[in-house]
């Protein structure tokens, strides 16, 4: 599955605008207004694990505001386009994990939030532990800090939307080998 | 690192308000002048298409069914902005101008998602069960009279016709909360079933008050009766209660908060709709919202004058109103918290029927005079 390099310029939006007597008519490739439209409207699963939920709650909540760049929270995976894992995995919870990100309609994106879902993070050394959710999901875009600040977590969320905007329409998150195209956000990425 | 906080900047606010007052002045301009248009050059046309009754039928379903999918468009983007304003947000923002596209890019990505059918689902009724609970509010909207001329289908028994379809809604819901094989979707399905069912009878029974006072069941007649007082005004001593009782019970029918038991997300996953997704979902979205636009424009026929009003055209006026409505109901909506179920049924059977039918015996008796 190719990935399209290309992100949409001013002058190509300008050649899809067509006069037409009383206005303007815009045709653009089927591809490119699908992009537009998942890019936009990127609905996350409602679920927090530790620590860094709460920072994503505040992403969310009246001063930082998700819903301005579309995103709502929905409780049903089969709803979801994304999933923030926001916080430490435990051995025990990474079934029930990777259980939501198999319930979840193509197509897929997931955040890791925090050190812990990035890499495992003060608790690295521990046995019970997951060092990483892309051990057995695969990672869109790794938000290090601990817990990282909500303008880092837009940022991430930004460069997600970059990403769909540049993706093929018929690309499966699901078959992706992991690690393939990583994004990193942090202090010194 | 930091972020410049909109919200708490006055004269943003300030621009935002007149901003949007300038656009609704604007529309309301233009609304205004179509009647000044050569509508006489199209008669030929009209003539032609009054003449087939297919053509004619199949030309106003069309029209009803555009006006029910592009209406919505709307309604949830405006919805979504005002739950931003009632909790000191901007609601969407980003997406073409003031997050206009916003609705548009949600649908256009809900068609283009994975179809997922359980494999335990019973497939035939869990495809057709977004349907069953849109075709009801579809038809609903044959009867709903904008105006003296724009309205659809006049039928005779138009309040009739409206509570015999819109209860199927129950249907689709409850063939979606089964067909899913989900203990959460039918758990929501059969809170929905109860919920609708039990507010019905105090909703049936406001509307035959209004049903009495004016000695038709004809939605047009209705409105034509408010020709120089409104219902509301003319009867207040019942019709103030009556409208609280049909306001209240429009919010139970429509599973809005306080009553939005059956989609209650820290009860039931998302309630029916749990095992929807993509496009079958955007149908139970879009019947919901096709919904509420008909119960507000339902109250504006039934107490509120419908079309009536001065200087602007009748068309403006009512869908005015019924916006205004709307946006009552989203007040209520994103105000109060969600009820218990056990309190929500309580408080229809013992409080409801009981007011609904005290309310109901007076108008009779005004009515009698
Ligand atoms: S990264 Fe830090 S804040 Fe986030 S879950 Fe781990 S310990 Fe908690």
């Amino acid at each position: 599955m190719g990935v399209k390099e290309k992100p949409v310029t001013k002058e190509e939006m300008e050649s899809w605008r067509i006069p037409i007597p009383g206005g303007a008519a815009i045709i653009a490739p089927v591809e490119r207004v699908a992009q537009w439209a998942r890019k936009n409207s990127l609905w996350s699963l409602t679920f927090g694990l530790s620590c860094c939920a709460i920072e994503m709650m505040s992403t969310a909540a009246p001063r930082y505001d998700l819903d301005r760049f579309g995103m709502i929270f929905r409780a049903t995976p089969r709803q979801a386009d994304v999933m923030i894992v926001a916080g430490w995995v435990s051995v025990k919870m990474a079934p029930y994990i990777k259980r939501l990100y198999d319930q979840m309609p193509e197509p897929k994106y997931v955040i890791a939030m925090g050190g812990c879902a990035c890499a495992g993070g003060p608790y690295r050394d521990s046995i019970t532990i997951v060092k990483g959710v892309d051990h057995f999901v695969p990672v869109d875009v790794y938000v290090y800090g601990c817990p990282p600040r909500p303008e880092n977590l837009i940022n991430g969320i930004l460069k997600l939307q970059d990403k769909i905007a540049r993706e093929h329409v018929l690309t499966r998150n699901g078959d992706r080998a992991p690690h393939r195209e990583p994004i990193i956000i942090g202090e010194n990425a | 690192m930091s972020v410049r906080v909109y919200t708490s900047s006055k004269s943003y606010r300030a621009g935002q308000f007149f901003g949007g007052l300038i656009v609704a002045l604007i529309v309301i301009a233009i609304a205004s002048l179509l009647p000044l248009l050569p509508w006489y050059k199209l008669n030929p046309v009209l003539d032609f298409i009054g003449m087939h009754p297919w053509l004619n039928a199949f030309l106003k379903a069309f029209v009803v069914v555009n006006f029910v999918a592009l209406h919505v468009l709307f309604l949830i983007w405006l919805e979504r902005k005002f739950a931003g304003w009632m909790q000191a947000r901007l609601g969407p923002k980003h997406v073409g101008w003031q997050g206009l596209g916003q609705t548009l890019a949600d649908a256009i990505k809900l068609f283009l998602k994975e179809d997922i059918v359980p494999a335990k689902a019973d497939r035939q009724l869990f495809a057709i069960a977004p349907f069953l609970s849109f075709m009801p509010t579809l038809l609903t909207f044959m009867v709903l009279p904008f105006s003296a001329a724009w309205i659809a289908y006049d039928y005779d028994l138009g309040a009739l016709f409206v509570v015999a379809v819109s209860t199927n809604v129950a249907l689709g819901v409850l063939a979606a909360g089964w067909g899913a094989n989900n203990k959460y979707s039918i758990l929501g399905g059969a809170r929905a079933v109860a919920q609708l069912l039990s507010y019905e009878i105090p909703m049936v029974m406001m509307i035959l008050a209004v049903v009495t006072l004016s000695d038709t069941m004809s939605m047009k007649q209705i409105v034509l009766r408010q020709a120089h007082l409104w219902n509301i005004v003319a009867y207040w001593p019942v019709m103030i209660p009556a409208f609280l009782i049909f306001l209240t019970c429009a919010l139970a029918e429509l599973n809005r908060t306080p009553f939005d038991l059956p989609e209650a997300e820290s009860e039931l996953v998302s309630g029916f709709h749990t095992e929807y997704s993509g496009m079958r979902f955007a149908f139970f979205y879009l019947a919901e919202f096709a919904n509420n636009f008909f119960s507000a424009g339902f109250a504006v026929t039934l107490f509120f004058g419908g079309w009536y009003g001065p200087i602007l055209p009748p068309v403006v006026w009512f869908t005015l109103k019924t916006l205004i409505l709307i946006c009552v109901m989203m007040w209520i909506r994103w105000t109060l918290p969600r009820l218990r179920i056990d309190q929500v049924m309580g408080f229809c059977w013992k409080v409801l029927v009981p007011i609904s039918l005290v309310v109901y015996c007076i108008t009779a008796l005004i009515a009698l005079k």
